[in-house]
């Protein structure tokens, strides 16, 4: 029989709505500010394998001479940005929610079994969980990811007040150092962002309809064991460990 | 995307979910009444009447769907209102005037909160970029004889001094002073350049503006005095840079005369140029040819085209 289950609170279902339309506005306008000096590539030894970005991509997506206007709305977004991120943090922080998303020590495991289980290689069905381990490292790297972009960020915006953060990129990453080191954890980090989403996207259409409609009223119909009518119970809203889930629950 | 209320309650308040509740105890008919909260129940939890068939439950989901999918749609409508609204407001130099009060606002708590005296990084020599990239010649497209270059000095303490139109060696009698510091261009690159020349600090105090009390002018004890801005122009006005006493004065903003040990070429900006490394490049701006002191701010190039004209660092 099924039933109804609490699944995402609405503080983190406004978290997550709100961060997408201002991450994808980060994105776009940093695409108009990256137009006017983009040097980044793949290269292995002196071979170019892929450029950002071919010229026809600006042109399509309408992204030249446009660098004013980028700056202009990347300067105010990124305070939706920053404060959304840093409210969301707050709210795991102090309603617990974190014990579902930080990785413990049988993460790892868990993570690659739900890899081998995504690419159909392993049989047996995912933990019944809120989040799965593959999902605690996705959801995690994604806050320590948008942490990196404020920092680097910041020593884009004000190298001199935050000269001190620049100096500590002085080691060098990948053989680039300082400022320019900034640029490129910066730009790196946007990557990742698009990949993330990428694989987002495709774990959610996977995951189903219930799984997604749970993103936006925060319940899920679950399948429970037995027809018996059970007197009322409480259900918990956070969704427990031990509390059944349904399949679908570990994939997005 | 939310349930009915959130706007008038916290997010996580539990009067949100009663209206849940309500929703759930209606779908599921006459049959099943919900018990009442617990006592001690954490105020996350929601009654979910648990012996309501497959059909009620999925009921009750449609009912909470069609809410939270309404409430969806007010938020997608109002995150492309707000969008529209963005876009088509009046234009202040070159953005609309919601994007140019944020740059502002920014610049405020920038002023406010960071130590603008701060000095930025300095290198060794050798770290120079040996080769200057070159970058922009607007306002230097005229024919320019060096020979005939005069400095012209505008809004100065003494009317009627002979220093309104000075010559490069007035500029070289200032202490000389060498420093390697990293341009930031606005479009993204950076580099390490060696600058030589004087401090834009010890040509003010030499030539001081008039002030605001009209006491006489005493750049190191009283700045507050000073006019609020530096305005400098290439000879032909082709193109303009504004900026604030404050960064003026910083010990790093140099009259430029010189660039790796030897003479400023003309297109690095010869006879004189600033360089400002608490700036964008933008602001470094070549071929001086007037300095103005005012308590109006000076004309931008590159504000008057969208960018943010404190564009401090």
């Amino acid at each position: 029989m099924k039933r109804l289950e609490k699944k995402h609170p609405l503080a983190i279902r406004w978290f997550h709505w709100i961060n997408f339309p201002v991450l994808m506005v980060m994105i776009w306008s940093g695409l108009l500010i990256y137009w006017a000096n983009d040097v980044y590539g793949v290269r292995i030894g002196s071979r170019s394998l892929f450029q950002f970005f071919p010229d026809a991509f600006y042109k399509k997506f309408n992204l030249e001479s446009r660098l004013a206007e980028g700056m202009a709305w990347h300067f105010l977004f990124m305070w939706i940005f920053a404060i959304n991120g840093l409210l969301y943090v707050i709210y795991t922080a102090v309603s617990g929610e974190w014990r579902h998303l930080l990785p413990n020590r049988n993460t790892l495991r868990e993570a690659w079994q739900v890899v081998l289980h995504d690419l159909r290689i392993r049989r047996q069905p995912l933990p019944r969980r809120k989040f799965n381990g593959a999902q605690q490292i996705a959801y995690t790297s994604v806050i320590v990811m948008g942490l990196g972009s404020l920092l680097t960020g910041l020593a884009i915006y004000k190298p001199i007040q935050f000269a001190w953060l620049t100096a500590f990129l002085n080691g060098g990453v990948l053989g680039v150092t300082g400022y320019n080191a900034a640029r490129f954890l910066h730009f790196w980090l946007t990557v990742g962002y698009c990949l993330f989403f990428l694989i987002h996207v495709a774990q959610v259409a996977r995951a189903g309809w219930n799984n997604f409609r749970a993103m936006i009223t925060g319940y899920e119909v679950v399948q429970v064991e037995g027809d018996a009518p059970q007197p009322t119970r409480t259900a918990k809203a956070s969704g427990d460990a031990v509390s059944p889930a349904t399949p679908e629950a570990g994939a997005a | 995307m939310s349930e009915e209320r959130n706007e008038e309650q916290p997010p996580h308040d539990a009067s949100g979910n009663d209206a849940i509740a309500e929703a759930t105890g209606t779908a599921g008919g006459t049959e099943h009444v919900a018990s009442a909260p617990r006592e001690d129940a954490p105020h996350t939890e929601i009654n979910i009447d648990a012996a309501a068939s497959d059909a009620e439950v999925e009921a009750q989901m449609r009912r909470l769907s069609r809410r939270s999918f309404l409430w969806g749609a007010v938020a997608v409508g109002t995150g492309f209102g707000g969008w529209r609204w963005l876009v088509t407001r009046r234009p202040d130099d070159g953005i609309p005037w919601p994007f140019r009060r944020a740059l502002q606002f920014n610049e405020e708590l920038g002023r406010d909160f960071f130590k603008t005296t701060r000095l930025a990084p300095t290198f060794a020599p050798a770290q120079a970029a040996a080769i200057p990239r070159v970058n922009g010649a607007i306002g230097m497209e005229d024919e320019f004889d060096p020979k005939e270059w005069r400095l012209n000095v505008e809004g100065l303490a003494d009317e009627e001094a002979p220093e309104k139109e000075l010559t490069l060696a007035h500029i070289k009698s200032l202490p000389r002073v060498e420093m390697v510091t990293e341009l930031k261009c606005i479009e993204g690159w950076s580099m390490i350049v060696r600058w030589g020349g004087a401090r834009l600090s010890d040509f003010i105090a030499k030539y001081p503006p008039a002030t605001r009390s009209g006491d006489a002018p005493d750049v190191r004890r009283k700045p507050e005095d000073l006019p609020g801005f530096v305005g400098m122009a290439t000879p032909d006005g082709g193109y303009y840079v504004g900026l604030d006493m404050e960064s003026a004065l910083h010990p790093q903003t140099l009259l430029c005369y010189e660039m790796n040990g030897k003479p400023l070429t003309p297109e690095h900006g010869a006879p004189l140029r600033l360089a400002i490394p608490v700036k964008y490049g933008t602001k470094s701006i070549k071929r001086i040819g007037v300095i103005r002191f005012s308590d109006r701010r000076p004309a931008d190039y590159w504000a008057e085209q969208g960018y943010d004209y404190y564009s401090g660092h």
